[in-house]
């Protein structure tokens, strides 16, 4: 087993020609640690990742690798494994020889081979299946032997590319608690790169929020959600309204806001959309200044007192959920 | 009603072809097939059952092994130029398809590049040929250059009329068929396999090893097929590069035809397609073409 270890990026910087796709990012991630790089297209997470891997030179900065610095070194001897978006299967090898691949290349000797590539197999349930190809098995079952053959190397790292977006929802679900229980049992750090806060949310002990190249915030799921540092990571992360108040910028969690029909203190705003969603339902408003909010009204408070398209109803929301914001950078 | 049509459909739509195929060559193969069994004269062709011509075609060769009869040198010397030409235009084919999908980031680049590699086949065969006299020829423009620079003191012999033009003219002609189908077939491969093989400690030559060999293997096959049934078959490039001097498979066909000698002729040309079927067969069971197609 390899030692898990602490990695660090110092102000390390991507650039293409005159794009910089990575703009001088600090991030340390302590050994063990599930780790989400978060943000919306185009804003440097494969970039950072890659360059991580060893896939994509570093054009300024360090990486640092438990007490190494590994910016020149190839992904075989960082010690770092990536799993890509598309799984990367070698069509022509079988699950088995797939999954031995990084061993032959090492020159370990057939037998050996086979027995570590079994034990890997076995980790992800996948042993049955040993011999097939990797067209005849579904993307779940690619996605494991992907996730075999990047562990079979022993990494202290594991590097994953929106490992889960070429999966149905249900099948999303359960890979990624699967993905969590690995990263728990073997104790290394996965950093996984999404677009879905959702996904970041269920699985992260540290989400990064990024945003053309730079990094906007990080934090736990909690104190990302609850303390949303500026106007993008509160619009990003979803479930928060994002409103100006005294020449500030404030944000209210959608969950936090009340309504009542017309009348009373608080903001009058009619409402737009009703969408029910089972436990809760979200209404969509407007106020008269223009302003869109979105109050998430548990299922039973809202049919107690239920409004329909075009009502005008007062918005409510307590002094102390109320949650200052910085300008957006 | 619609189980029946669409149980017929595909061999509608594969007829035009088949009769196609089957006019213009199964036909005339089996003309050929019959015809080396028929008997001649020095001036008449007789239809009949009898193996002369193949028994003539190998006259002695059995009995005078080990030593080689002239037909069984013609082969050898074909099948030594095939197996040289093949190799050549194999590695380059590979060569400049490998660097055609993997070294050439843009894809217009990709596209012109490509071309160029066909522009050998924008005159015709004859023409190509006979360019190449003036340059390799006793007064060619190489002699005089290696004559000019001193680096010889008396003009090459061996350039044109001899093994070397017949190997370079061939290889000249055929490398195009290698370039294509490996570069079909090497455009398909994933970069990211590419990747993924870096990532688990592969070096350059092992991932081009158990990764982009293997992959490109269709394309390896068909183009080997093109390159093999064109160089067992030729009679113009041996002839012309080889100064007549030089025998082939081809030309014995070749001069047995223009002698009006058609049922010997014919019985070679089948000697030839089964020699020419037996290689493309061997080369199948490595490499299961359909995959490409
Ligand atoms: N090889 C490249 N050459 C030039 N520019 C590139 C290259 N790769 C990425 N970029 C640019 O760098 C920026 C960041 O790209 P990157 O792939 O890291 O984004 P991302 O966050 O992973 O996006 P997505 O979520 O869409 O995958 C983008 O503007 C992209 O156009
Ligand atoms: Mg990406």
């Amino acid at each position: 087993m390899a030692r898990p270890a602490d990695l660090e990026l110092a102000s390390v910087t991507k650039r293409y020609g005159d794009t910089t796709a990575v703009d001088s990012i600090n991030l340390k991630i302590k050994a063990g640690t599930y780790c989400c790089l978060l943000g919306p297209s185009g804003c440097g997470k494969s970039s950072t990742l890659r360059m991580i891997a060893g896939h994509e030179a570093v054009s300024d900065g360090d990486i640092v690798l438990g007490h190494d610095i590994v910016n020149k070194l190839p992904p075989a001897k960082r010690g770092t494994a990536m799993m890509f978006q598309s799984y990367a299967l070698f069509p022509h090898l079988s699950v088995r020889d797939n999954v031995a691949f990084s061993l032959k290349m090492k020159g370990v000797g057939k037998v050996d081979r086979s027995i570590k590539a079994t034990e890997a197999l076995k980790l992800v349930d996948m042993t049955r299946y040993a011999e097939r190809l990797p067209a005849q098995l579904s993307g779940g079952q690619q996605q494991r032997v992907a996730l075999a053959r990047a562990l079979v190397t022993d990494p202290q790292l594991l590097l994953l590319d929106e490992p889960l977006s070429a999966l149905d929802p249900f099948l999303k679900i359960k890979v990624r608690a699967e993905l969590k229980r690995f990263q728990r049992e073997l104790g290394i750090s996965f950093i996984h790169v999404t677009h879905s806060q959702e996904e970041a949310m269920a699985l992260a002990d540290l989400i990064v929020i990024m945003n053309n190249g730079k990094i906007e915030q990080m934090g736990t799921p909690r104190e990302i959600f609850n303390a949303p540092s500026t106007e993008f990571v509160a619009r990003f992360i979803g479930g928060h309204n994002v409103m100006p108040l005294e020449g500030r910028s404030i944000s209210v969690r959608a969950d936090r806001l009340s309504l009542s029909p017309g009348g009373g203190d608080g903001v009058a705003a009619s409402v737009r959309e009703v969408e029910y969603q089972g436990t809760a339902v979200y209404v969509s408003l407007a106020t008269d200044a223009g302003i869109e909010m979105t109050a998430i009204v548990p299922e039973r408070a809202f049919y107690q007192q239920p409004f329909e398209t075009g009502d005008t109803v007062t918005v409510h929301w307590n002094p102390d959920d109320i949650h200052e914001l910085s300008a957006s950078a | 009603m619609l189980e029946m049509k669409s149980r017929w459909a595909p061999y509608w739509q594969a007829a035009p072809l088949a009769i196609v195929l089957l006019i213009f060559f199964v036909l005339p193969l089996l003309v050929t097939l019959a015809v080396s069994f028929w008997t001649y004269t020095g001036y008449s062709i007789e239809p009949a059952m009898v193996s002369d011509n193949y028994a003539s075609a190998f006259d002695k060769c059995l009995a005078s092994l080990p030593d080689l009869c002239t037909t069984f040198r013609t082969y050898l010397s074909t099948l030594k130029f095939c197996l040289i030409v093949w190799l050549i235009t194999l590695v380059l084919g590979f060569t400049v398809a490998y660097f055609l999908v993997f070294e050439v980031k843009s894809n217009n680049m990709r596209l012109i590049l490509a071309l160029i590699t066909t522009i050998p086949f924008w005159t015709s065969n004859v023409i190509r040929m006979i360019s190449w006299i003036p340059l390799l020829g006793r007064n060619g423009v190489v002699n005089q250059w290696l004559l000019s620079v001193g680096l010889i003191s008396e003009p090459l012999d061996w350039l044109l009329y001899s093994n070397f033009s017949v190997v370079l003219a061939l290889v000249h002609l055929n490398t195009v068929f290698m370039i294509v189908p490996i570069l079909n077939s090497m455009s398909r491969i994933d970069k990211s396999l590419v990747e993924a093989a870096y990532d688990t400690g592969a070096s350059g030559w092992q991932t081009l090893w158990n990764v982009i060999i293997p992959l490109s293997k269709t394309g390896i096959a068909i183009g080997s097929i093109f390159v093999i049934t064109v160089v067992m078959g030729d009679f113009i490039s041996i002839g012309l590069m080889g100064g007549q001097q030089i025998a082939s498979a081809g030309k014995v066909i070749e001069s047995q035809i223009n002698a009006l000698q058609f049922p010997i002729a014919a019985a070679n040309a089948v000697v030839l397609l089964a020699i020419v079927l037996m290689i493309i067969w061997t080369l199948l069971r490595f490499v299961d073409i359909r995959k490409e197609l």
